[in-house]
């Protein structure tokens, strides 16, 4: 008998192996590092049993069992390479060959294929199955994920993953026996967020990735770990390079953040990597012409350029602008930079409207708990957020959570898309938004016998039943979680927002988190990528303009880091205008697109993405840092390396690394309290500006593949059908209240800067008088700012 | 177009009664109210002449809330819906399988298709008769050999019966 009540002791091939109650062989075996050959099975996904190539010999049993789906039982004896089961185990695999086609050198699984490992290991040299093999037409699936349907061998993992992981049962096993084909019949491709998993799953060449078709064979690429730059999630990525290129991301087990699954950005994001309109050499404009030039020229010219503002205009005069996707290393030394300069302007929360309550921020807006914590929360409050398309994994978390029972709640400016269900979904119009979650907040105060601060209690509006429902699910244990999602976080009463989440999830006794938007949100305010403090938070001496405010006060100098005027900033029509008229804009930069080759006076070539080492602090404080193992394009170089050499240009104190280990250590040495927690807001009103006005309420968020410059270059993921594109969306009775219908296909939106022509979609997600236009997409920059107040006339 | 709008255009009032009555039957929760679908597809495909559409399925699958691709499995997996293909006035369906087959089935076949001048998985040119795909085994194997005329069971043919059958077709 097994000591523990919970194990249970089997014998596997004469050796003794503690299994839990009830699990499947095959997870005991595989935890104590038996092999048992296997098609179908997934530890992530449900059982089925069609492959039977895990067959094994059980003591007792008359016919091999599969170990996939046999339970273990105290003093069970299983023989996996007995006659008997070795015998079964090469039968299913002739049967599996009878109509896999031999084309394995033209194959691109060829070398990393499941099926090919096991026919060596269990396959006859020769076939005697002398019929026709079956065929089966190739389906187009999308941009992402490439088909060679003949191959398939019919697991189902691909189908299974879509229906259980991704929420979104696209394929089926469509007719029957010998013509059964995994398909969608419906033609319309797989669109979910995750798809390009079922590559990975698919144990042959059936289902593989589309765009790095017959790049390289899988024995030639080298494998690097690397961390993904696109969200908060911080996903675990390989890199494979073949001679020093980078050919393709696939995802890095780690059942802490992204258990085995990756998001198709994550995957696909590399595909930018080679775009038109990538910065090779250093530049500089001369009387509006564009000159590549040597490095030194162009550090030099960088250094007068910023130091001439500070010495004609005081060091206020210029301003830093950092991307929140940049590396820890390339914040630290730019603001570093800046502040050697005298100047406190640096930030790189560019999405934000609203930074008034940053003075009793927290050190870092963090998730408030970890990933894999979210799926114990007893409730989940989603304050302006599509996690869906925000962060892919951590909706996936929240999915999990939600099919065990959680109740989940959203209260967004509109309705989406989710692949999860929710308790509560109400869709408020951005304009009252504070009013309804202020409502929402005094729905719990009356639950909880508490008092809303009354600046608070001044803005929010009446309890209504909704509010009352989604206060009694927060309350039934005090274990829920309250998150604001990136669409509060750009709104113009930011502050505000937080202010009433902090007080909802400490009245509800539970957990308050921020969903960062990007891979490095958490990561610059620990870098000191912020106004009012330096780096670990310590406050600065006096504190800087925020990023919005650096834009629409307009400065005369800008030092920018990998960001792109019109797509990254919060108010692209007011950036355009800033840094036009700026005497002068140094941008370090991965690509240089139009706008920035138009405003900026030197352009200074970086690595990208794999091609500089670096840290990413995810949204759980967890400080993953990677190595460079791409080659940047001719003469880009690393960051860090070139902010280095500019402070040393610049004859700044401190700048003299060796190598990018001394900077993490210095920063990390300045950072002792990594992630605080719990995280809280001050709870009152302290600025922000209500949106108000005639017309209709703007609202947008960013797209899925419009978050930072080399997603919105990765073509394949620009092709999907939710890459999001520019158009205006309006209930139907707005629509009809305008009176569009049977009218033109676009209208004329017109914002308080600009107006803009676009093409209209009637929407019953969209509340009734909002007009919902995406930001961060190109085109859109007259509107300004993501949220606010327009007027949507027929053409 | 959301899921809501093609169930909507699609099915009519009393087609929406008719699958709640199936539905009525399950319990009313994801798994239950699928296993509806088998129903739900009989009646589309017996109110659309003996066949169904693309939207058919999709409509089926909208009303009863389960995923479109698993509608589909269902309706190409059976031999007895008519997916996408067009069908005659009346559906033969021979049983090939392992009992009929020791029992001459396979000639029956034969002589039905010369007889008709179609392969099973076609219709005659006058869209009289389906010679319904190969089929699985019909459950009538103590009637072996055996043929399904509209729903109706024939067992122990001999050929002559097969002419009679055929022949009293119109
Ligand atoms: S396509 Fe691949 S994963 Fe999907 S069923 Fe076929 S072999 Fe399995
Ligand atoms: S792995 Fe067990 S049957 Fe497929
Ligand atoms: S084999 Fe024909 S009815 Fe069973």
């Amino acid at each position: 008998m097994s000591a523990n009540e919970e194990t249970v002791t089997i014998e596997v091939d004469g050796s003794a192996v503690e299994a839990r109650k009830g699990e499947m062989l095959i997870q005991a075996t595989d935890r104590a590092g038996i092999h048992i050959p296997r098609f179908c099975y997934h530890k992530h996904l449900p059982v089925v049993a069609n492959c039977r190539m895990c067959l094994v010999e059980i003591e007792k049993a008359p016919k091999p069992m599969p170990a996939c789906a046999t339970p273990v039982a105290e003093g069970m004896k299983v023989a996996t390479t007995s006659e008997h089961a070795l015998k079964a185990q090469r039968g299913v695999m002739e049967f599996l060959l009878i109509n896999h086609p031999l084309d394995c050198p033209i194959c691109d699984q060829g070398g990393e294929c499941e099926l090919q490992d096991v026919a060596m290991g269990f396959g006859r040299g020769i076939s005697r199955f002398t019929e026709g093999k079956r065929v089966v037409a190739d389906e187009d699936l999308g941009p992402l994920v490439g088909t060679q349907m003949t191959r398939c061998i019919h697991c189902t993992r691909c189908v299974r993953f879509l229906d259980t992981v991704a929420g979104q049962k696209e394929l089926g096993g469509m007719f029957r026996g010998e013509h059964m084909e995994i398909a969608t019949y419906v033609e319309e491709g797989i669109n979910s967020e995750l798809s390009g998993n079922v590559i990975d799953l698919c144990p042959v060449g059936a289902l593989t990735n589309k765009p790095f078709a017959f790049r390289a064979r899988p024995w030639e690429l080298l494998s690097f770990p690397a961390v993904s730059p696109h969200d908060g999630v911080g996903s675990n990525l390989s890199l494979h390079t073949l001679r020093g290129q980078i050919m393709r991301v696939v995802p890095r087990e780690n059942q802490a953040i992204n258990e085995t699954w990756i998001a198709d950005r994550d995957r696909y994001g590399v595909e930018g990597l080679k775009a038109e309109d990538r910065l090779q050499y250093p530049m500089v404009k001369r009387e509006g012409q564009w000159h590549e030039v040597p490095w030194e020229t162009a550090l030099n010219r960088a250094a007068e350029g910023l130091k001439g503002v500070v010495e004609r205009h005081g060091a206020a005069e210029l301003g830093g602008l950092l991307a929140p996707s940049a590396t820890l290393e390339e914040l630290y030394l730019s603001a570093r930079l800046l502040r050697g300069l005298g100047s406190g302007n640096v930030d790189h929360r560019l999405r934000e409207g609203d930074t008034s309550d940053q003075a009793h921020a927290p050190l870092v807006p963090w998730l408030g708990q970890s990933i894999a914590e979210l799926e114990e929360a007893s409730a989940v409050l989603l304050v302006g957020s599509y996690a869906r398309h925000e962060q892919p994994l951590i909706n996936h978390r929240l999915r999990k959570a939600a099919l065990a029972g959680t109740p989940i709640m959203a209260l967004n400016p509109r309705r989406f898309e989710w692949n999860l269900p929710l308790a509560v979904e109400e869709a408020v119009a951005a304009d009252q938004w504070v009013q309804r979650l202020g409502g929402v907040a005094q729905a719990v105060a009356e639950q909880t016998g508490g008092r809303l601060p009354d600046s608070l209690a001044a803005v929010a509006g009446p309890i209504d039943g909704t509010a009352r429902e989604i206060a009694r699910r927060l309350t039934e244990e005090r274990t829920a979680a309250v998150l604001i999602g990136n669409m509060a976080t750009s709104h113009p009463q930011a502050a505000t927002l937080r202010a009433l989440a902090g007080f909802i999830a400490e009245q509800s006794g539970g957990r308050l988190g921020v969903l960062p938007e990007a891979a490095n949100t958490v990561g610059g305010w620990l870098a000191g990528a912020v106004p009012h403090r330096e780096e670990g938070g310590h406050p600065a001496a006096a504190a800087g303009k925020a990023a919005h405010e650096m834009v629409a006060q307009g400065l005369k100098g800008y030092f920018l880091l990998n960001v792109e005027p019109e797509r990254d900033l919060w108010n692209p029509q007011a950036a355009r205008t800033a840094l036009g008229e700026a005497e002068q804009v140094v941008a370090l930069t991965v690509f240089a697109d139009d706008t920035l080759r138009e405003v900026a006076d030197v352009l200074l070539p970086m690595g990208a993405f794999g091609e500089s080492a670096g840290t990413f602090v995810n949204a759980e404080g967890r400080w993953q840092s990677f190595r460079g193992v791409g080659e940047p394009p001719a003469d880009a170089r690393p960051g860090w390396r070139v902010l280095r050499a500019l402070g040393t240009v610049l004859a700044l104190d401190g700048f003299a690394y060796n190598d990018i280990a001394e900077i993490y250590g210095e920063l990390a040495g300045r950072c002792q309290e990594r992630c605080p927690e719990p995280l809280s807001y001050p709870q009152e009103v302290l600025g922000g500006t209500a949106i108000a006005g005639d017309g209709l309420s703007l609202a947008g968020n960013v797209p899925i593949y419009a978050g930072d410059p080399l997603v919105r270059r990765s073509e394949p993921l620009q092709r999907t059908l939710i890459a999001g594109r520019l158009e205006v969306r309006l209930a139907p009775a707005t629509v009809e209240r305008l009176g569009l219908a049977g009218g033109t296909e676009r209208v004329r939106v017109r914002g308080a800067a600009g107006s803009v022509e676009l093409p209209w979609v009637a929407d019953a997600a969209v509340p009734p008088e909002t007009a919902w236009i995406p930001a961060g997409l190109a085109g859109r920059a007259a509107l300004g700012g993501p949220f606010g107040k327009v007027a949507v006339e027929a053409l | 177009m959301t899921e809501q709008s093609v169930a909507e255009k699609v099915l009519s009032a009393d087609q929406c009664r008719r699958i709640d009555h199936w539905l009525a039957k399950f319990p009313d929760d994801e798994q239950g109210r699928a296993s509806a679908i088998i129903a739900a597809l009989h009646i589309l495909q017996d109110d659309n002449g003996g066949a169904l559409q693309r939207q058919h399925v999709e409509a089926v699958a909208a009303y009863i809330g389960m995923p479109r691709s698993s509608a589909f499995e269902v309706a190409t997996f059976y031999s007895m819906f008519h997916l996408d293909e067009p069908v005659g006035r009346h559906k033969v369906n021979f049983c090939t399988n392992l009992s009929c087959c020791l029992n001459g089935a396979d000639e029956l076949v034969a002589y039905a298709e010369q007889k008709l001048g179609v392969r099973q998985g076609e219709t005659t040119a006058d869209g009289r008769i389906t010679l319904v795909r190969e089929e699985e085994c019909l459950a009538a194997c103590t009637g072996a050999p055996m043929m399904i005329v509209d729903g109706h069971y024939h067992t122990h043919l001999p050929r002559e019966r097969i002419d009679e059958i055929l022949d009293g077709l119109s």
